[in-house]
């Protein structure tokens, strides 16, 4: 599906991402001033930044910070996610 | 504009909400049983909350102009515990019956566990027994590929439900091509930290059509925004769409899925 004048998506989004790529420099360097770069998050944010390079990009990166696995875990003992695997480091 | 809010946990929301919502031109809100934020100590507090979203909740968007649904169950969240989830599904066909009530949802899966999944092929006996349509919460970032995966496999397999009367909710650009392949519906979730941009939403619509994806706001009590879907809308918009597209997107297909469900009507 598309528009019948599709507008050009540099001009509607630029500056958003722009903002959000600053963001991220900044976060990395903000995780690196404190010395907390081992975290197995932000070694998965490093991995998934690696999925940038290539096409299909938001697929990619989410496939990157997800469990791979196949198999029910054998009990729930936290209700929350954290946003990267822990089993990949 | 005309739009259905199909998934908002309005509960959890002020009336001033439903005045802003029903301002943006929303026609109804459907809301399925989701867990509180806390742990229910027993089976009389879904009793009681199922009374909430059948009698009480219809009344207070009535108040307001807006028709109220409601999908039942017990979130996969309260699910480890078998003996209460079981004793919270003895509790649903009860409120089968209630002309506002659309089915069985969001069941699903959290954590992927074997608990988890124990309780849902319950649920979807249940919805199987009673012909009823099935609304699927989606596990959250890093276990929502495994948890989709085999919440997909699970209805397959089962050959007395009908993948076209089964939304899978949450789904993101890692997952809805597996929902779309199965031949069921999907909902995008507009979040403001997780689930889906409005931007990530309508590539996701351009990709796969808006035949069998909506989009929601899933407002509850946490970072949300009960005007995410009218947001989207906008930003749709100014992406070129006229206004028959937009009312097809955010009128006409959630109003497709819902209509399989003799209870939804609309005036």
């Amino acid at each position: 599906m598309k528009p019948a004048k599709p507008q050009n998506p540099v001009d509607l989004y630029f500056m958003d991402a722009r903002s959000k790529l600053i963001d991220i420099a900044a976060f990395m360097d903000r995780v690196e001033r404190e010395g907390a770069t081992d975290d197995f998050r932000y070694q998965a944010f490093l991995e998934a930044l690696k999925e940038l390079g290539q096409a299909d990009r938001a697929r990619s990166v989410l496939l990157s910070l997800s469990d791979p696995t196949k198999e029910l875990i054998p009990a729930a003992t936290t209700k929350a996610a954290c946003g990267a695997w822990p089993g990949k480091g | 504009m005309r739009y259905i809010e199909p998934h908002a946990h309005m509960v959890s929301r002020t009336t001033d909400d439903y005045v802003a919502m029903v301002t943006a031109g929303c026609k109804a809100v459907c809301e399925p049983a989701f867990w509180a934020g806390f742990d229910r100590s027993s089976s009389k507090g879904f009793y009681d909350y199922f009374r909430q979203l059948t009698e009480y909740e219809p009344a207070r968007a009535a108040k307001f102009h807006l028709p109220h649904f409601s999908w039942l169950c017990i979130n996969p969240k309260e699910s480890e515990d078998l003996v209460l989830a079981n004793e919270v599904i003895d509790l649903i066909p009860e409120f089968l019956d209630k002309p506002n009530v659309l089915g069985i949802g969001e069941i699903g899966l959290n954590k992927n566990s074997r608990n988890e999944m124990t309780i849902l092929e319950r649920h979807v006996d249940l919805a199987a027994q009673h012909q009823q349509l099935i609304l699927v919460h989606t596990p959250h970032l890093e276990d929502k590929l495994k948890g989709t995966q085999l919440i997909v496999d699970l209805i397959k397999s089962d050959s007395r439900i009908d993948p076209s009367r089964v939304l899978i909710d949450h789904v993101e650009e890692h997952t809805v091509k597996y929902v779309m392949d199965a031949g069921m519906w999907g909902g995008i979730t507009l979040y403001p930290e997780s689930k889906a941009t409005s931007p990530r939403a309508i590539d996701m619509i351009e990709a796969y059509g808006a035949d069998r994806l909506w989009m929601n706001s899933a407002c509850d009590w946490g970072v949300s925004v009960p005007l995410a879907v009218p947001y989207a809308a906008m930003e749709m918009r100014r992406r070129g769409y006229d206004d028959e597209t937009i009312d097809q997107v955010f009128y006409k297909t959630p109003l497709a899925f819902l209509s399989q469900s003799q209870n939804f009507k609309l005036n």
